[in-house]
């Protein structure tokens, strides 16, 4: 039983409860999945498998490389391939091997791994979330990172002083998601909030490694204080 | 079908064809405790918001002389019935400027509905 699945964003929406309440959700593609190759403890070191996301529109220019190690497998090449942990105690599937998305359950957590959004190349405010000085008021300090340090000691600049930089496209990980939908005919998975990356980019989604408890309504009422 | 229709388009329920200036009355469940009622939201429809299983409409109505305004998602499964009663001619599609009017001011011209 594998852990994980690849996926493609499709987008945001919102979902109606039973009782009417409105959820954001983030549909995602979830799969077909294929494994293209299982790690073992004695040959790799650890126990895991590689998936491969099955597109409709199959990869047309595949190198040697890819198609070789495809083959082994007997699979026909995919364009994304990523890398899943299999549930301890449990059996490593084969190569070739599906994976769905009826691994996980409505109701269940999840953890999304993506790919942010590219920014490019931003100062301090932006990328983090500095002050600034004031606009107008003869102020003539705006948006600059102002001191990154004391002079003489220790005369250099510490390391890991935020500074402006490129930002965004960074591996992000959003933990704890619940499952709000689960569309297993037509390989969607619908989850409740935000998932990083732009509409189309490919998400890994697993079994959350560190799971909420759902919160439970307080059933008694607190005591009263004070004389009746 | 994308797959984005496909999650939005089994949200969508069956409701009346409004348009801004009709007034209408809106049947909203309501949930006090364990029982369940419906309330009666009656007014005119100053904006519609289109979008799927987000669209939204306006209402606006005056209560005791104070303006009230509910914004109600269409599809919502709280909504158990929207009646429309009345169509006014309007000419435009969102009647904000309702909101500075009133009394007789606010009257619009009826439309009777041809069918």
């Amino acid at each position: 039983m594998v852990t994980g699945i690849i996926g493609k964003k499709v987008g945001m929406t919102q979902l109606f409860l039973e009782d009417g309440t409105l959820e954001p959700a983030t549909v995602i593609q979830a799969g077909p999945c294929i494994v293209v190759q299982s790690k073992s403890g004695a040959t790799d070191g650890y126990e895991a498998v590689q998936l491969g996301l099955v597109e409709s529109k199959p990869i047309r220019n595949a190198n040697k490389a890819l198609t070789g190690h495809h083959q082994k497998a007997n699979v026909p090449p995919t364009r994304v391939q990523r890398e899943v942990k299999v549930a301890k105690g449990a059996e490593t599937p084969k190569p070739g091997d599906q994976v769905l998305v009826s691994i996980f359950n409505q109701g269940e957590r999840v953890d999304v791994i993506g790919t942010s959004k590219g920014h490019g190349f931003q100062g301090v405010v932006k990328r983090h979330h500095f002050r600034g000085g004031d606009a107008s008021h003869g102020s003539m300090f705006h948006r600059a990172p102002g001191s990154i340090g004391a002079s003489s000691y220790p005369s250099r600049v510490m390391p890991g002083m935020r500074a402006h930089g490129h930002m965004g496209v960074d591996r992000v990980t959003v933990r704890n998601l619940k499952v709000l939908k689960i569309d297993s005919e037509n390989h969607l998975l619908l989850v409740k909030g935000a998932i990083p990356g732009a509409n189309g980019g490919y998400v890994v989604i697993r079994k959350a490694v560190a799971a909420k408890p759902e919160p439970q309504p307080q059933l008694q009422e607190k005591p009263k204080k004070g004389k009746k | 079908m994308t797959a984005m229709e496909m999650v939005e388009k089994a949200q969508l329920t069956e409701r009346p064809r409004m348009k801004a200036g009709d007034t209408v009355r809106v049947h909203v469940r309501v949930k006090e405790g364990d029982k369940e009622r419906i309330q009666v939201f009656e007014g005119v429809v100053i904006g519609m918001r289109r979008g799927g299983n987000r669209a939204t409409f306006t209402v606006r109505k005056v209560s005791f002389s104070q303006g009230v305004e509910r914004i109600f998602p269409l599809h919502s499964p709280t909504i158990s019935k929207v009646e429309v009663l009345r169509s006014a001619k309007v000419r435009r599609a969102k009647l904000y400027f309702l909101r500075d009017l009133k009394g007789k001011a606010a009257r619009m011209k009826e439309v009777k509905k041809t069918s």
